[in-house]
């Protein structure tokens, strides 16, 4: 099987880098997700730096090496860097990853008071634990449609 | 600091599976993750300038005299409402050293600070109403709470333990203020909310010079316990 390596320029990383999916919230791309801070692209390779969502989020390793594993395809050296230059905020996900987030029951970042419930976006919501299964989110519960759900948290 | 978050990232991660309710055995654990996390970070920093290999060697390679860390988090993990007597006092003091911390001239510091503020205000948050709870349901959750903060009380302040190069961090543009100075600012924050709370006001540091030092049996323990994978394959990787 042979296959023709594409194109590499910034724009195709960047369509690329849309199809590789956050692996704690899999209906996100790292793009939506917006941990994507820079693509350079030189003779020597292509360089991506990602911004971690939290200082010790443990699937960053994951995310990492399938960044490398889907940019492989360009046929150049591929090196994923962090930086904390400017902080990962969770209002960088995207409007798309919103609305991905609300079709799966999470709530979408907001100030803890601001939170709505994603299946009927009642504003009487308790949070029940600041913290839930993985590092960014936390636990809520709608008392209009008596749902538990998850918020991201807003960092 | 790193010491700090490591040590109490790693007191927190003792209660994975054991703590008083499911949300707090999960809570509990997202918080180790947090602390853990913070001070790899703040290793990853340190190994970089002291040219040290990397973070596991400072979290792992010293013998107990050599970490630095703050006495308060010396004295096991105890019941829930040590530990949450713990972590208040812990959390609010890092939140006032970390704001003094947040202009730093060291880029790199200043950067991880800003993300670390991000994160530690879910802490402080968590904390405050478990502090509010315990002092506020009179019987044995208040009483647990008085006897956890009689205990914690004279090495309540150590976190601000006076730096032997705390001139160089002052002058350097790393410190924005001296630590006695942020201590007395946690202290009056501290009074304000334990006033409201009916709780009894923290004692003066028992013995200022040690703050950071002489950390006992308790540390010893969780030390052999931390370094225990380490010292069986020290090439090991996880």
């Amino acid at each position: 099987m042979t296959q023709v390596a594409p194109e590499p320029t910034v724009e195709a990383v960047q369509r690329a880098l849309g199809e590789v999916l956050d692996p704690e919230l899999p209906v996100l791309s790292v793009v939506d997700l917006g941990i994507v801070h820079r693509v350079d692209l030189d003779a020597r390779g292509i360089r991506v730096t990602i911004l971690p969502t939290f200082v010790g989020c443990p699937a960053l390793d994951v995310i990492r090496a399938s960044i490398a594993d889907r940019l492989s395809g360009f046929g150049l050296p591929v090196q994923v860097d962090t930086t904390f230059e400017v902080p990962w905020t969770s209002d960088r996900i995207s409007p798309a990853g919103r609305r991905a987030l609300a079709a799966i029951g999470i709530a979408p970042p907001s100030e803890p008071d601001a939170v709505r419930c994603p299946f009927c976006a009642s504003a009487s919501v308790a949070m029940d634990s600041a913290f839930g299964p993985t590092q960014c989110r936390s636990l809520y519960y709608c008392r209009a449609c008596r749902q538990p759900f998850e918020a991201l948290k807003a960092v | 600091m790193a010491d700090d978050e490591f040590v109490i990232g790693f007191s927190d991660s003792e209660w994975t599976g054991i703590a008083p309710l499911l949300e707090e055995d999960i809570a509990m654990s997202s918080l180790a993750q947090d602390e853990l996390g913070h001070a790899q970070a703040l290793y990853g920093l340190l190994a970089e300038v002291t040219g040290v290999a990397d973070a596991d060697t400072l979290a792992y390679d010293r013998e107990p005299a050599d970490y630095r860390h703050a006495r308060l988090l010396d004295h096991g993990r105890g019941d829930w409402a040590m530990t949450i007597a713990r972590r208040y006092l812990y959390e609010t003091s890092d939140a006032v050293r970390l704001a003094a911390l947040s202009d730093a001239s060291w880029r790199p510091l200043a950067e991880l600070v800003g993300k670390l503020v991000r994160e530690e205000r879910y802490h402080l948050m968590h904390v405050g109403l478990w502090l509010e709870r315990l002092a506020t349901t009179g019987g044995e959750p208040r009483d647990r709470l008085l006897a956890a903060l009689a205990t914690l009380g004279p090495d309540s302040g150590t976190v601000f333990t006076p730096l032997p190069d705390e001139p160089a961090l002052l002058k350097a543009g790393i410190l924005a203020r001296p630590l006695a100075e942020l201590e007395r600012d946690w202290r009056a924050g501290i009074a304000a909310t334990f006033q409201g709370l009916r709780l009894p006001s923290l004692p003066p540091t028992q013995d200022p010079a040690r703050g950071r030092t002489d950390h006992g049996a308790a540390f010893a323990w969780l030390h052999s316990e931390f370094t225990m994978v380490r010292r069986s394959d020290p090439a090991a990787t996880w």
